[in-house]
């Protein structure tokens, strides 16, 4: 017998900062056994988590491979998800794991992620202009998706994810801290130090006379 | 207040986590201090940019590998 395909329309976007109602209920039924339940939490969160996996090990393998691991696992565990946070929270932890265990492997001289690392003494902006009219105004949507992410892909990965969890994913300082085995201290000294980078980087394209 | 010590508030000072005295005397500074002033609002932007960004969507083939590999392990413990 084959098996039973999956909805493969695409999914409605949700923005990050809306939590829909029917999540506890959905998780619910999805642990009570209703895959349409769980598909639909995929299909909700697929093009999140894949943007997450990507932005970890910026390798389009890994990110896909990473992503099917953590709804994979994610499924096997729910009966371990207490709903103590937002099941999407849970979520994240999991595919952060599956992402930095690709990253770590294809990157053996990596700084490891729970060391100390050189968050600069020198923090100080150089450059301080302007940035004019607003971006998601001059740019259109796709172009500044590939400016943002060639950018965040610029980063160090230490900083990245710390990026990544705290100001895309919202996660807060604490649960940051706890899914990647950092001080709270540690989070934030990176966290500076990745929106300065990130603003460094996108003055090139953002500021006031920068051609488009 | 000098301006390496906004920066070093910078963090704190965006997800309002300062109490209001220093908070006051970042803000005192800041209404005098033109680049400070720049330097604030431009990684606010940054902030918001990022986190109000639209995740693409998935690749197509992507997509179906996901939903093949998921449909497979679902239907393996129905």
């Amino acid at each position: 017998m084959n098996s039973p395909k999956l909805n493969p329309t695409q999914p409605t976007f949700l923005p990050s900062h809306v939590v829909k109602d029917d999540e506890p209920a959905l998780v619910g039924a999805a642990k009570a056994g209703d895959i349409q339940a769980f598909e639909t939490l995929v299909s909700r969160y697929e093009r999140k988590i894949f943007r997450l996996t990507q932005n970890i090990t910026q390798n389009r393998e890994d990110a896909e491979d990473a992503m099917q691991e953590a709804f994979l696992k994610a499924y096997e565990h729910l009966g371990d998800f207490q709903g103590n946070s937002r099941f999407y929270t849970w979520l994240v932890r999991i595919a952060v794991n599956q992402a930095l265990m690709k990253l770590r492997r294809r990157r053996n001289n990596i700084v490891s992620l729970d060391e100390e690392v050189d968050t600069g003494e020198d923090t100080m902006p150089r450059e301080v202009e302007d940035w004019g009219p607003s971006p998601e105004e001059r740019y259109q949507q796709s172009e500044l998706g590939d400016i943002l992410s060639k950018v965040i892909g610029e980063l160090d990965p230490a900083f990245r994810i710390v990026f990544q969890l705290r100001d895309i994913e919202q996660l807060s300082t604490e649960e940051t801290a706890e899914a990647l085995g950092l001080s709270v201290p540690a989070v934030k000294s990176r966290l500076l130090r990745a929106r300065l980078k990130l603003r460094h980087n996108l003055n090139h394209y953002f500021r006031r006379g920068a051609t488009t | 207040m000098k301006c390496k010590d906004i920066v070093k508030e910078l963090a704190d000072y965006l997800d309002e986590d300062l109490d209001s005295s220093l908070r006051a005397s970042i803000e005192e500074h800041l209404g005098k201090c033109k680049d400070c002033r720049l330097v604030v609002d431009t990684t606010k932007q940054t902030i918001q940019i990022y986190c109000n960004s639209e995740p693409a969507p998935l690749p197509a083939e992507t997509r179906v590998k996901l939903h093949d590999a998921l449909a497979k392990r679902l239907h393996h413990q129905v």
